[in-house]
Parts: C-alpha cells; structure tokens; sequence
C-alpha cells in the first residue's frame, strides 16, 4: 500500500478529530488495506483526510452532531480516470471498488485513529448510509460545464478531491421538462426542501444533475453561471410561508422574519457537480449541515503523489 | 514464519480522569454553567440558575463560541480553575 505514495511512512498527514491524533501516512495505509484500497488510492485517502481534519470541515462537530451528516468525497482532475473511478451509472452506489473504498479508508481512519465511534462522540440520531464512505468522481469528460474543481479554484489539469459534510442523496424526478427554465424551477423546488424546507441560509447542498438533465443545458448553451443565476432567482423563499406556525407547523424561522425574500442558500452555498449515468431524467439532491465558521464548510485539497 | 500484525489504531488512549467527589451540598460552592450556544439553552440554564441561587450557591455563567466545536481550551480553563461544580446544557 505505500508504494502507492511517495510520501514518507512516518510523515503525519493531519491531526484526527476528535482525539486530535497525529496521523501518519503508515497509518492512513493499514486503514486504506482494511477497506480494501488499491494501493494508487492512498494519494486520494491521504488528501481527503488532509480535507476533513481542517478546522474549514470541522470534522470533530460532523461527528459530533445529532444530524445525519459525514464527509462527501467529490473527486475531479486526472486521478479520478487514471484509478478508474465511476462517474458514471449506478454513480452514487455501490460497484465500484475506488469508490466504495476510498471513502470507507477515511471513515476507518476518523474511527480508528481518531477514536470517532458511533454511540462515542458520534451521536448522529440516524445517520445515513453514507457513513460507511460515500466518495464518486465528477463527470468532466461528459460536461459542458466547468468542474466543481474548477469551480473551487483548481487547474483542470490537478486532480483534487472535496469534502462535503452532507446527508444522503435525495433523488429529483423530472423527466418531462424539456426546456432550461422548467428544469430549473423544478430543480429548485426539491431543493427548497434540502434538510427541510424551513431552513434557509444556515445549510449548504449539493446537486449532482445527471446527463440527460445536463443536456437541457447544453442544448440551450446555459453555462454553469447563468444556470446558478437562474436557479438563485428561483430559490428566493417568501419567508411568510415558512415562519414558525405557517401551515401549521411550529417549526421554522423566527416570527418577526416573516415578511421578507430570503434565498435558500448563501452564496456559494450550492455545490453543482455533473455525474451520473447516460440514461435517466433525473438528479440528485444532498442536504448539508450547518455552514460557515460555525459549522463546517467545503474543504478542496489537491491530490498529490 | 514471522507474521507482523499492524495495529490501525492510534495506539493511544486518552487519560483517564477521576471525576471530582459529589459535593454534599451546593450551598457557599460557585457553580459553572455552560452554554452550549444551541436556541432555548439559556431558558434552560436561567431556570437552573434560580435553583441552584435558592440552594446558596453562586452561579457563574458561560458560553462556548458554537455549539459545532469543542469548547476553547482557554474556556475549559476558566471554568476549572472558577468553580467548584459545572453544568452543560444541551436544548433545542
């Protein structure tokens, strides 16, 4: 397995949460073989932990949380075809072993290492079964868009790899829209519900829009920001209709907020990535946690030999 | 043959500490009561605070920056070296 790097064995790679324990690569590598990583996977393991054990992803409060949030691992850049990633059908699950393993490495290490153990200082009240690891590629090759990399920064020509503290996927069906304004407003409509449809600002997501809803895109030459644009328009929130007590319901915002448009995410606060299989109207929601410094933010680090 | 047997483990325990003896009672003690930042806590902790005055103690209130992080060293200290007794408070 450490052939699979040209770090050192003693290096530390990150202080662990939540016993804040010194890492090193070795140790990365014993956990990477337990889940079954090809050694040309450490490189991705290795920056991913580097990810998450930044105060940004603040992964001592992701474990901590009631929520049922873990890391979300998004791979781009050249690594993802050259340890032959999916990003493609059945993207999201299982069948893979790059994927199915190099999310599971990291999970191991935080448990393992870091001492972060379900019914231990991980009190999620459900979690999801992402927990187990939940890594997948971006489809670059397939889009017309820039990558979430590129997005965040990145050459294209890096391969780099980000976290994302999120819950499991949610899927979005449409299969009838067939111009870029109706996919949009439809999109938003799932996404007005991420992490529940009373929250706003406070929580991040991602959508991970497959090809086939990629193509209303494309077809009507949308790029990445006017497609943001458009989408931020459609998830402004009549706050009237999610204050607590409206429709009923005693969970929501503060009464004396009522009145206003709000936008369900900061800006930002939405992570877009292309991925998925060739066939299927449909998309993928991923609800987040608490964002910005008081909670945890999407960390990007470069994947290195 | 010689099998080598790789702990993936940090190979580390944290210490383990014996917690302070119960007092026998609150009355002339200085207790610390933390926030944890979550909504609701301090309806919480100001109801606690009116008991535990009405029980003869002095209650020192405290807070933590959020309640996603760990409470700053610095912050841990203060409430150690100030009181003889803490409560936590967690509400939604």
């Amino acid at each position: 397995m450490l052939e699979g790097t040209t770090r050192p064995p003693d290096e530390v790679v990150a202080l662990v949460p939540p016993n804040i324990v010194g890492c090193t690569v070795e140790k990365v590598a014993v956990n990477a073989v337990m889940a079954g990583c090809r050694p040309e996977y450490l490189p991705v393991v290795l920056a991913a932990i580097e990810a998450i054990c930044t105060d940004e992803f603040n992964m001592h409060g992701v474990l901590a949380t009631t929520m049922s949030v873990g890391p979300i691992l998004v791979v781009n850049g050249p690594i993802a075809v050259a340890i032959s990633m999916n990003s493609g059908i059945n993207v999201l699950g299982h069948g893979n072993r790059a994927n199915s393993t190099i999310g599971r490495a990291v999970q191991l290490v935080t448990r393992n290492i870091g001492g972060g153990a379900p019914g231990g200082i991980d009190r999620a009240t459900l979690g999801h079964v992402g927990k187990q690891g939940f890594c997948f590629a971006e489809d670059e090759a397939g889009s017309p868009w820039n990558s979430l990399a590129e997005e965040r920064g990145f050459d294209r020509s890096q391969s780099t790899v980000t976290a994302f503290c999120g819950e499991g996927p949610s899927l979005v069906m449409d299969q009838l829209s067939r111009s870029p304004e109706s996919l949009t407003r439809s999109l938003a409509a799932s996404l007005r519900s991420a992490v529940s449809p009373r929250v706003v600002l406070g929580m991040d997501a991602m959508l991970v829009i497959s090809p086939e809803h990629m193509a209303r895109y494309r077809d009507a030459g949308w790029d990445r920001t006017r497609f943001l644009a458009e989408l931020t328009e459609c998830l402004m929130l009549d706050t009237d209709r999610i204050v607590a007590g409206a429709d009923g319901i005693e969970e929501g915002l503060p009464p004396e907020l009522a009145g206003h448009r709000l936008p369900k995410f900061r800006p930002g606060g939405l992570l877009v990535v292309h991925a998925g299989g060739s066939a299927g109207l449909f998309s993928a929601v991923i609800g987040g946690w608490k964002n910005g410094p008081g909670g945890s933010d999407p960390v990007t680090r470069e994947i290195t030999p | 043959m010689t099998t080598t047997v790789l702990d993936p483990t940090a190979e580390q325990r944290p210490a383990t500490r014996e917690r302070t003896d119960r007092p026998e009672s609150l009355s002339g003690l200085t207790v610390g009561l933390l926030d944890i930042s979550k909504p609701r806590g301090d309806v919480f902790l100001n109801r606690v605070e009116e008991r535990l005055c009405a029980m003869g103690a002095t209650v020192v209130r405290y807070a933590k920056p959020t309640f996603t992080k760990p409470a700053p060293v610095d912050l841990r200290h203060e409430i150690s070296t100030q009181c003889d007794a803490v409560i936590e408070a967690l509400a939604d």
